[in-house]
């Protein structure tokens, strides 16, 4: 097979020294790891490059309304001071391909250094399923209670985003980081299991809107809450922990919760009927 | 005079050192005014009052928005330099970027930007003009210098920002680094 190629990086990144290293892509992005305008500090560059089977006029303007639309809801919550990573510079019309001409957009943010939420607790179910055997009554209880800890921190990190004015759109434990505090190890002293300490950190805002509806906020607590369900099943029971933590992050916080359960009976999409 | 001309190699843009200097207790800001004004080709700088700059990131962003601009043909303003000043505006007003950013008649602390467009211009050629044509003290162009020189509060409504909490004396507090974020956004998402 042939090794796949990824667009070529529009410019000025054609000149950056050392080039960025591709990290991820999903349908619409690439993500890399290059260096922030202070080449001592990492940062993240996201690039939407263009879709040659789009017309051209349309892509253009997706591509451009896409981009915009995320470096605005990523410029409130940093205003509103929400733990999200700083947007650094942006292009909505990059230029890069052969010709120079159109080549997609893109976003330079703060380089955030730690786990994604999702490796943090397969690492955690991981380690407790090898170590089941061994643990006492006690023991695993303090184990659940350090993943209530952390869920609690992820449900205030939710409720003081929609507190601020914005939902997610794509809330998965792969769109929540862990930003270990300075002084933390990557396990717990003395049993080895996984740390889970550390700041809670919103990344991807590509989904992201502006809304105050219960209705947008409970969809978003409703995906997350189906995502653990079905990727941390060892966790799933301890959910009511993020929804404690929601609730005393602000005070719309109820009557979204109240909207959650209208949701959980009926699924993300609303009825269209009547 | 001892020059304080600092070369800043920006990442991403190699091919393109710029050069910054920083001056307090200018004395011949309405000179250097005056020569922008009439054109003068050798006095073709960013001239900026150093009590709108917070900090090296918000100039760096504006000098790369700038500079990215340039490369693509999207100036909006006369020139590479005019556009820094411009790019440090928030909205698409480029006499408003001016007032709020240039260098008045009174300024005594005082930003100056070059950008190494064409090979001629060097550390060397760029140091030696401005040793020759600014009077004023030469300083370190570092967070420290330009705390004592910034105005918080018209920074904050230059980029209607007047919630936000202002930073204190402390070096690197939280407050600070949330207004600096701010900026940075601001400078990134203009005319979007």
């Amino acid at each position: 097979m042939e090794e796949y190629k990824p667009p070529a990086l529009p410019s000025p990144f054609n000149n950056t020294i050392p080039p960025p290293i591709l990290l991820t892509q999903g349908a619409e992005a690439h993500l890399y790891k290059t260096t922030s305008l202070d080449p001592s500090i990492p940062a993240a560059l996201k690039i939407r490059p263009s879709k040659p089977y789009r017309h051209p006029i349309l892509d253009r303007r997706l591509t451009r309304q896409r981009i915009i639309s995320e470096a605005r809801c990523l410029a409130k919550l940093i205003r509103e001071g929400v733990s999200v990573p700083a947007l650094l510079a942006l292009d909505w019309e990059g230029h890069g391909g052969p010709e120079g001409g159109w080549g997609g957009a893109w976003l330079m943010m703060e380089w955030i250094d730690g786990p994604v939420v999702r490796v943090v607790l397969e690492q955690w179910e991981a380690w407790m399923k090898q170590n089941e055997g061994s643990l006492d009554e006690s023991q695993i209880e303090n184990e659940e209670a350090r993943v209530r800890g952390l869920l609690r921190k992820m449900g205030s990190a939710i409720g003081v985003l929609h507190k601020a004015g914005i939902v997610h759109g794509d809330l998965t434990t792969s769109n929540l980081m862990l930003r270990p505090s300075a002084d933390a190890g990557d396990a717990v002293e003395g049993t080895g299991a996984p740390s889970l300490e550390g700041d809670v950190v919103l990344i991807d805002f590509g989904l992201a809107s502006h809304s105050n509806q219960d209705e947008d906020r409970a969809v978003d607590l409703y995906v997350l809450e189906r995502a653990i369900g079905s990727t941390h099943p060892r966790s799933e029971p301890l959910f009511e922990a993020l929804i404690t933590g929601y609730r005393d992050s602000y005070k719309g916080a109820s009557s979204a919760l109240k909207k959650l359960e209208d949701v959980r009976l009926r699924g993300r999409k609303r009825s269209m009927l009547g | 005079m001892a020059s304080s001309l600092e070369t800043i190699s920006v990442a991403h843009l190699p091919l393109m050192p710029v050069h910054v200097a920083l001056y307090r207790d200018v004395q011949n800001a309405a000179f250097l005014k005056g020569q922008l004004l009439d054109g003068q080709a050798e006095f073709e700088y960013a001239f900026i009052d150093a009590s709108m700059v917070l900090s090296r990131a918000q100039v760096i962003a504006a000098v790369f928005r700038a500079v990215n601009d340039y490369m693509h043909n999207r100036l909006k303003s006369h020139n590479v330099h005019s556009e820094i000043v411009f790019s440090l505006n928030p909205t698409n007003n480029i006499s408003e970027s001016f007032r709020r950013f240039g260098i008045t008649d009174s300024t005594k602390d005082m930003l100056v930007v070059k950008v190494s467009v064409s090979p001629e211009i060097t550390h060397e050629s760029v140091a030696a003009h401005l040793d020759s044509s600014v009077q004023g003290t030469p300083v370190l162009f570092d967070d420290q210098t330009l705390s004592e020189m910034s105005d918080i509060n018209k920074i904050k409504k230059a980029y209607k920002l007047g919630a936000l909490p202002s930073p204190t004396a402390k070096k690197n507090d939280e407050a600070k680094q949330r207004l600096e974020n701010s900026l940075l956004s601001s400078i990134a998402l203009r005319g979007s």
